[in-house]
């Protein structure tokens, strides 16, 4: 690749907050035509980097050239005007609107009676179509449409905006194997334009499938420049946390080493649950000490059937027995009370407490248990919460702090304990390892295996296969809101096998 | 593809915008349940002219129609300017107060002997000055617009107070008795007249613009985006502090209009004028509508909304039956109804 | 960490912790009438009825009602929920003792005394249900429902008296509210006396933690095992129960319910003393302190106003300069005037509708 001009220059940026560095001399290039992403561990300072980039925080030192011009930021739309658009995880539209004015909105088309409507929604039907998305009727309301078409649909606004640089921030965490693939195809489309992307994914497999080229933050500094072809996982991985990967390699054999056979009793015993729209009445057997892994894409009714079995949802059909008596778990405090645990997926909105703090949000569950005239004294929840922030390895361990100042990956691990506090004999992880750092999830992982050895039974959720795999004593496939297979893990079994399970099924369904 | 047919440029004229808003309401309708509590809320407004008709009786004739304009002008100046901030999913508490101190200085000062028209002026950038010190507070000290429209209505309330505490009376030859002039557009047998004054017809040109700075500028559509999500409207580029600062001046300068057309009908001003007006303002819209946590309704629900309300009056009234006290019960009860309405109709639609 | 955090820190803790200024303001006022009449705070003893006289007395005698309705209104809004309607209970509860007071017309039975307060409480404490009900079960927002409820308990007060201002006379009641024990307001004490009780059950139970937790995140706290529903209808009852008392405080002092005037737009008091007392309305963190200090504030206001001479229906334009002088000094703009800031988007809260 010959070297052209760069359209973003960002010389040895700073940039601190109170008590913390969280950019530290850093420089980074984005050039036209490109997918470079940005990697890094949780608070290795990927977020600041974009929204310095994005104007949304001022920066204290250095020095951001874009198309050639020092341009000091002021502000999301300020960044536009200069040819920078942002597209985040959590989709930024408005739902109540259509969705040819998402795609608009601020761009309209205008005559001299205002807004002239047709001329704006031909312009946003040629944007959508533009994206491979022409079959979209662009007055229907957005809120009807899937998250990975309304990302689709975000970035056909950028693209509106006539937009050069392209900011990608986690856009598939979301997303299955097929959404991301039709994404994928769009950024080429994107880059082959010329336009600039910067890419910000926690997924090793699609920064390999995409990028050019890759950045690498760590701890608000800047690690190093490296084209993509040159760098393989491990190097990358040991670049990104700064040492070696293979303490995170010997989980997987050792959980199957310890693979235990199950005994008589099952703890859980689900007959034909299910749900109306959610899950197709199906069956679940789970032991004590073993590990169900719940495997499939997004949308296939993993998170659905988890939620059935901890109280969240309410089943419309089906029994449930649990130690072998007939259990009704019809909301969250009675699979509480039924020693269920439940983490939910949504950390943010589903999981912590915000303005709680630390050492509250790890005694919550625990509280709800007992009732609210039985407070637990100041001293029991003292122990508790020592406890679990030493055996979690919570950073910093300050139990007084407010959770919400805490990354997602210690988020993530006082979550989890507030659900072992409350000694749970099964525990149901809903992705706990999305969106959090490499060591997080090692430490997370490696607490779950030493879990199921103490005879805790765990069902185990999680969009990477490998980790699955790895972790699972017996997987449960599921598929279009059904349970479509079962198999012991051993031996023979990888992330492969699975995917040929749910493949072989898509064949008879989607002919292109 | 879809290829909708291209709509009548909307004019400013009645006709076409009520071709232009049955035109919307029917594609709406498809698309949306939200535009289901608008419509129910027409559907009830025919429904209480047809009761009251066979009820009582002389409902449906010029003179009652006339008067229920003229008599709820200034709710429905209040109600659009209410609908702005609603759909942003703020609120405005101030505006009932706003009115209470434009009035009693415009008709202090009128008397004094200042110029009508300066009054006039000076009595909108009253409530222009209110709404921006709201928005300011709002946007820029990241105050509750609850908590400070609560601080205007206050304000506005003790600065009337300390104006006066008795009626003040507008003189007969005021000048801005001018906007209650009676024109009769058709003389019907006996007093039973079309008629109507420049105070009806502000409400309606108020409507119109109203209707037009909401579907058809972009400020207009940004208001719709910060009620669908305000982070998205930020993260979009769109000028949200600006939209929202503007909100609040839209809905001040609206409640200092509707002070004027409401001073000049009644030609007396007191401290205590408007009290519980933005209660009825809310109420208007929230009937016509549109959904108090923002992003979804319509400036004519908002007026239908407030038609509601002034028949219910008209109604009560005519009854006789029901004990004046009952009315702030009823008043209630339609809220309530109207909002469970909002809330079966979101429910399904999620 | 340690020399370094030392009293400066500690000195800016105190600033802006929650209700330092409404101490302040509260000084401020006193102040301001000291500087009218340097004999302002003078307190003398009555010997024949044994009890203290003085302006401080009267603004405590004043603030029990607002104490009252603050407290409740504050549990309220921790939840992430508003009560409009603690001035129409109050009416109601009012009208419902002056009612019963003067259909029984027993001028000094205790009995009769205790009958008509049970009952005004009752009803106080079901019309609470009720708006509690109306949002954790059928759940529709707080704002509207304590709307509704306000407009109605107003029209309830006036059918419960056929429009009348009802009158009454019953000296235990009356004591209740302009009586003295150890030289102190009766209707104060019995104030002290339900918030200690109501702190003491809030902060030494896990109803407080709860009550915060489904106020920040409704969806994470039911998910943790928290009965939402529950809580939220525990918190209204309260809230009405609150305001049942506070109905009965204001309407004994003169024997005299006036429908349209008795707890007339003190929800409005109510909200703006939690506001001072630093509760967000937002939800989540309260502190029932800070509501006290915030009511003490507003009633210390009301008495300052009428001694100045001003007209008392001019005070709500003070209480809107308290309230603009508190946001603004509470305000990130304000404050980063102290200290640097980063952001150069001006802090995009989540704006909520009181709901």
């Amino acid at each position: 690749m010959s070297e052209p001009l760069p359209i973003v220059e960002m010389e040895s940026i700073s940039i601190s907050f109170p008590g913390v560095k969280a950019l530290d001399k850093v420089d980074f290039r984005l050039f036209p035509g490109e997918v470079h992403t940005l990697m890094g561990e949780n608070g290795a300072g990927k977020s600041t980097l974009i929204k310095a980039l994005t104007g949304v925080y001022k920066i204290d030192s250095g020095d951001i050239v874009i198309a050639g011009q020092s341009r000091r930021l002021t502000g999301t739309a300020d960044a536009q005007a200069a040819g920078i658009a942002t597209v985040y995880q959590e989709v930024n539209l408005c739902a109540n609107l259509s969705i040819g004015e998402n795609v608009m909105l601020g761009h309209e088309v205008r005559g001299p009676l205002g807004i002239n409507w047709s001329a704006t929604h031909r312009a946003a039907q040629a944007a959508l179509d533009g994206m491979g998305l022409g079959h979209l009727d662009p007055r229907q309301p957005l809120a009807t449409l899937s998250l990975a078409v309304q990302q689709l649909v975000a970035i056909s606004r950028a693209m509106v905006t006539k937009t050069k640089v392209l900011i990608l921030d986690e856009p598939t965490s979301s997303l299955d194997a097929h959404e991301v693939a039709g994404l994928f195809t769009v950024i080429r489309r994107l880059r082959d334009q010329g336009v600039a992307i910067l890419f910000v994914s926690h997924f090793l497999d699609q920064v390999y499938a995409i990028s050019d080229r890759l950045t690498v933050l760590r701890n608000g500094q800047y690690v190093g420049e490296y084209s993509t072809r040159e760098l393989d996982r491990s190097m990358l991985i040991s670049k990104m946390i700064g040492k070696d990967v293979e303490t995170l390699r010997g989980i997987g054999s050792e959980r199957r080493a310890n693979h235990r056979s199950p005994g008589d009793e099952p703890l859980l015993r689900a007959e034909k649950i299910g749900r109306k729209g959610s899950i197709e009445p199906t069956d679940v057997t789970l032991h004590r000490g073993e590990i169900l892994g719940f495997a499939g894409l997004l949308g296939s009714g993993r998170t659905e059937l988890a939620r059935l079995l901890c109280g969240a949802d309410r089943p419309d059909t089906g029994r449930v027995w649990m130690r072998g008596k007939r259990t009704e778990v019809s909301n969250p405090k009675a699979g509480l009370d039924n020693r269920i645990a439940f983490s939910s997926e949504n950390r943010r909105d589903e999981g912590i407490i915000r303005d709680l703090t630390v050492r509250e949000n790890l005694v919550l569950a625990v509280q709800a248990k007992r009732g609210w005239a039985r407070p637990i004294p100041r001293r029991e929840q003292d122990a508790l919460v020592s406890k679990y922030i030493t055996a979690l390895n919570v950073r910093p361990a300050d139990p007084e702090r407010p959770i919400k100042n805490l990354s997602g990956g210690n988020q993530q691990k006082v979550l989890l304990g507030r659900w072992l506090a409350t000694q749970p004999d099964l525990l149901i992880l809903d992705e706990p390892t999305r969106g959090i750092d490499v060591g997080a999830k090692a430490e997370i992982q490696l607490t779950v295996a030493q879990l199921a050895d103490d005879g805790v039974s765990v069902v185990f959720i999680s969009s990477e296969l490998e980790e699955v795999v790895r972790l699972s004593d017996r997987i449960l496939v599921l598929k279009d809101h059904r349970r479509i297979a079962e198999l012991e893990n051993g031996p023979g079994v990888n992330a492969d096998t699975i995917v040929d399970i749910i493949a072989s099924e898509v064949q008879e369904e989607v002919g292109a | 593809m879809t290829q909708t047919p291209e709509r009548a440029a909307t004019s400013t004229s009645g006709g076409a915008r009520i071709v232009d808003f049955l035109d919307a309401v029917q594609r709406k309708v498809q698309e949306r349940a939200s535009t289901l509590p608008t419509v129910a809320a027409l559907i009830i407004f025919v429904a209480m002219i047809v009761y009251g008709e066979i009820a009582y009786g002389r409902i449906v004739q010029f003179s009652t129609l006339s008067n229920l304009l003229i008599n709820n002008a200034h709710l429905v100046i209040l109600a659009v300017g209410l609908t702005f901030v609603i759909l942003t999913g703020g609120i405005d508490l101030s505006v009932g107060a706003i009115i209470a101190f434009s009035s009693v200085a415009g008709v202090m000062l009128s008397n004094a002997g200042w110029n009508p028209y300066v009054v006039i002026l000076l009595m909108i950038l009253i409530g222009s000055a209110m709404g921006l010190a709201s928005g300011i507070l709002i946007q820029y000290f990241n105050v509750q617009p609850f908590i400070a429209t609560l601080a205007m209505m206050f304000l506005a309330r003790g600065l009337a107070s300390m104006l006066s505490t008795v009626p003040e009376r507008l003189g007969d030859d005021s000048a801005i008795r001018a906007f209650a002039t009676q024109w009769k557009i058709i003389d019907g047998p006996k007093v039973n007249d079309l008629v109507v004054t420049p105070g009806v017809l502000i409400a309606a040109i108020v409507v119109a613009i109203g209707f037009f700075v909401l579907h058809r500028t972009r400020t207009g559509r940004t208001v719709y985006a910060i009620g669908g999500s305000e982070q998205s409207a930020e993260l979009m580029g769109l000028p949200v502090h600006v939209t929202k600062l503007w909100i609040y001046v839209i809905s001040g300068t609206l409640a200092g209009i509707a002070s004027v057309v409401y001073t000049s009908r009644l030609g007396i001003a007191q401290n205590i004028t408007g009290i519980g007006w933005e209660l009825d303002a809310i109420a208007a819209v929230v009937i016509g509508g549109t959904l108090l946590t923002g992003g979804a309704g319509y400036v004519l629900g908002s007026v239908v909304g407030a038609l509601v309300l002034g028949l219910m009056n008209v109604l009560i009234t005519r009854d006789g039956g029901i004990r004046p006290e009952m009315t702030t019960i009823i008043t209630g009860s339609i809220l309530f109804i109207f909002v469970m309405l909002q809330r079966g109709v979101i429910g399904r639609g999620r | 960490m340690n020399e370094s955090k030392s009293n400066l820190e500690r000195v800016r803790a105190i600033i802006r912790s929650q209700y330092f200024w409404g101490i302040v303001a509260i000084f401020l006022l006193l102040l301001i009438n000291l500087i009218k009449d340097p004999s302002y705070l003078n307190l003398s003893y009555n010997p024949t009825t044994g009890a203290f006289v003085g302006n401080i007395i009267d603004i405590l005698r004043a603030a029990a009602p607002i104490l009252m309705i603050a407290v409740g209104v504050c549990l309220v809004i921790a939840t992430g929920g508003i009560d409009l309607s603690v001035g129409s209970v109050m009416v109601v509860s009012g009208a419902v003792t002056m009612e019963f007071l003067s259909a029984a017309n027993q001028p000094d039975s205790i009995g009769a005394a205790a009958l008509a307060i049970l009952l005004a409480l009752l009803l106080s404490t079901v019309l609470g249900l009720v708006n509690g009900v109306l949002v954790a079960f059928v759940g529709l927002q707080p704002f509207i429902t304590t709307l509704v409820m306000m407009l109605a308990g107003r029209g309830i007060a006036k059918v419960i008296t056929e429009g009348q201002n009802t009158s009454a006379t019953n000296e235990p009641v009356r004591w209740i509210a302009n009586g003295y024990a150890f030289g102190l307001p009766v209707v104060f004490l019995i104030a002290v006396a339900v918030i200690v009780v109501v702190s003491i059950v809030v902060r030494k139970s896990a109803l407080g933690l709860m009550i915060e937790a489904i106020g920040i995140d409704p969806k994470a706290s039911r998910l943790a095992g928290l009965n939402r529903r529950g809580l939220l209808l525990t918190v209204y009852a309260i809230s009405g129960l609150l305001a049942g008392i506070a109905g009965i405080f204001a309407t004994a002092s003169v024997m005299t319910v006036d429908v349209s005037r008795t707890g007339y737009q003190l929800e409005l008091d109510a909200i703006l003393a939690v506001v001072i007392g630093g509760t967000s309305l937002a939800g989540g963190k309260f502190s029932i302190g800070g509501a006290v200090i915030g009511a003490l504030l507003i009633a210390t206001l009301d008495k300052t106003v009428l001694f100045l001479g001003v007209p008392s229906s001019a005070t709500p334009a003070f209480k809107a300069i308290v309230i603009i002088a508190l946001c603004l000094l509470s305000s990130e703009r304000v404050r980063s005037l102290f200290r640097q800031r980063r952001l150069t988007t001006p802090l995009t809260p989540k704006e909520t509708v009181p709901s």
